[in-house]
């Protein structure tokens, strides 16, 4: 609400005010239609999919409510594309692991970049003077650069599964995130870790009652585009997991589509559908952070 | 106070730095040394020197134009996925800072598409793309120019919101008196625009021209996704057509690499030249 009102504050209220709401009420309904399309099909016949992707039944409503209403009833198929989509898939496994992934990347990217952020902060010498400079340099770096040998180096050293995946995610992401913590910590004043030290805390004490909760809005902005980032990668898991074992939802749904092309679309609509679900749950909760973390982490690039 | 935190280094920073040795100082070394070999995986290398860098543009003595023409066809992706999706954020930010009604409810329609990755959002676009113009007996991947348009309507669609909740933040920091000053001033709403509102946004206009420009030239998920790269080869982005070479073809993943590190030094003189230009580097939301 808050939020409403300093957009509310920012402008004189315009006299075309009612006419923008109307029209942008039509504007962001058609912004979003595509998602509901995608619902609504995947209800569908799979022979309808393409037929009459947009409408409800293959009869229209001039030939009379009868033949129309059979239309519709030949049309839908109830759920059969959800059952069928989860046994393609392996949906729910393959949640399970992105959730797995995300969560535990996320987690541990944000303790320990924020924990490195702090030391190379407050510690002046040459050494962390290079740690900030090379994570600076690898937020240019494209991940086709690393691509190959990264996924062959993870191969080497037993990391092709969803635990140590996180380990790849922490090395891959540490770039921003330390920059970013690093950009905060500067504005922390010495003189409150300071007394904390005087008072008997060895640094991590400090760092853990003092420093980690002043540190909490970046960790949420870190935590926000980190796991935006984790959970919708495709290539970086179809790389480095052994994808035979271990499947993320990106890869089930690239993995509907077969070697020469061909897909099951009724299974595809339903398996989108249930990849955004969560999303928009998520979102629903989360909005606030989102929306402050995509402000605040514009930086990135 | 830095000498007691000095000797708790391994704490602080080693499980962050082994990490991130193994998941980029040690791939990113190894990249480039293996753009000068011919290998298949990362132990039988054999040196051939910029054998790999010519192969890119000759083949058999014969010139390939295969990399050339992501090359240009990812730059124009690049600059008109960059034109759109920052003017019409933008036009949308100036209508949802009005205070008109309903505000709240159009920012989180924006928005929400930017939450769903790249691969996702692609096959909604693919099944609407395609069943429209079974119509007319094509597909999105009927010309490069078809799978084109197709990708940037995505990406738009995608990125839009992105960009727009960037120019709202930017927008709400425009001191009102200013503005209030030039009403005063007798300024028109052009006048406004060109003169007061656009030069105070410069900071976020570049911001989200630097974001949208990398964006673009990374683009990779919705390009495999949407036109896997057909028809031919004819709409590969860069980091496809790199993706392609590296685990098409056996015994081109050295000329892949090579194609890797030249799209690294494309994106980075992209990246300095953003840090050059950017004035302000933070919106301040």
């Amino acid at each position: 609400m808050a939020k409403k009102e300093k957009i509310a504050a920012s402008g004189p209220k315009t006299k075309y005010g009612t006419i923008l709401t109307v029209l942008f009420t039509i504007i962001s309904l058609l912004w979003i239609s595509p998602i509901f399309v995608v619902i609504l099909n995947s209800f569908k016949r799979k022979a309808f999919i393409f037929k009459n992707p947009f409408g409800i039944s293959n009869v229209p409503i001039t030939r009379g409510y009868d033949r129309w209403i059979k239309g519709v009833e030949k049309t839908f198929v109830g759920f059969l594309n959800y059952t069928n989509a989860i046994n393609k898939t392996g949906f729910f496994k393959a949640f399970g692991y992105s959730l797995f992934i995300t969560v535990a990347s996320v987690a541990l990217i944000v303790l320990c970049c924020s924990m490195c952020a702090w030391y190379i902060t407050r510690v002046h010498n040459k050494a962390t003077k290079v740690i900030y400079l090379l994570c600076l340099f690898s937020m240019i770096v494209p991940f086709q650069m690393v691509m190959f040998t990264l996924s062959k180096f993870a191969n080497m050293l037993h990391l092709s599964n969803p635990v140590g995946i996180v380990i790849v995610y922490l090395g891959f992401g540490a770039g921003l995130a330390i920059f970013m913590f690093t950009g905060f910590v500067k504005s922390i004043p010495l003189e409150i870790e300071e007394a904390a030290m005087i008072d008997g805390c060895t640094p991590i004490q400090t760092y853990f009652q003092v420093v980690f909760p002043i540190m909490k809005p970046t960790a949420i902005t870190v935590a926000i585009l980190d796991a935006m980032w984790i959970w919708n990668d495709y290539l970086l898991p179809s790389l480095v997991l052994n994808v035979n074992k271990y499947k993320t939802v990106q890869i089930a749904v690239q993995n509907l589509k077969q070697s020469y092309g061909q897909i099951d679309w009724g299974a595809m609509m339903a398996v989108l559908v249930l990849a955004i679900i969560p999303i928009v749950i998520f979102y629903i909760f989360a909005q606030k952070y989102i929306i402050e973390g995509v402000m605040s982490g514009a930086v990135k690039g | 106070m830095e000498k007691a935190i000095t000797r708790y280094w391994p704490v602080f920073v080693l499980p962050t730095m082994a990490a991130f040795i193994i998941g980029f100082i040690a791939p990113f070394l190894y990249g480039i040394f293996l753009s000068f070999c011919k290998f298949t995986t990362v132990v039988d290398w054999k040196w051939v020197g910029i054998r790999n860098y010519t192969r890119i543009f000759f083949v058999n003595g014969k010139l390939d134009t295969t990399f050339i023409h992501s090359l240009w066809y990812t730059a124009l992706f690049t600059v008109v996925t960059v034109l759109i999706i920052n003017v019409v954020a933008f036009a949308i930010a100036m209508a949802l800072t009005k205070g008109i009604k309903g505000t709240n409810f159009f920012r989180t329609s924006f928005f929400l598409p930017n939450l769903i990755g790249g691969i996702v959002l692609s096959y909604i676009w693919l099944m609407i793309f395609n069943s429209v113009l079974a119509n007319y007996s094509k597909t999105i991947v009927s010309t490069q120019w078809y799978a084109f348009w197709g990708l940037v309507i995505v990406v738009c669609w995608q990125q839009i919101g992105y960009m727009m909740i960037i120019y709202i933040a930017g927008i709400q920091n425009i001191p009102g008196d200013m503005i209030e000053a030039a009403k005063i001033d007798g300024a028109n709403s052009w006048q406004l625009l060109r003169d007061v509102i656009i030069p105070s946004l410069m900071p976020t206009i570049t911001i989200c021209t630097f974001l949208t420009l990398t964006n673009g030239f990374k683009l990779f998920d919705q390009n495999l996704a949407l036109t896997g790269g057909n028809p031919g080869k004819m709409s590969q982005l860069l980091a496809l057509n790199i993706y392609d070479t590296m685990y098409g073809t056996t015994g081109w993943q050295g000329v892949g690499q090579a194609k890797a590190v030249i799209f690294f030094i494309l994106v980075a003189i992209i990246s300095v030249l953003q840090n050059k230009l950017t004035t302000s580097k933070e919106v301040q939301a």
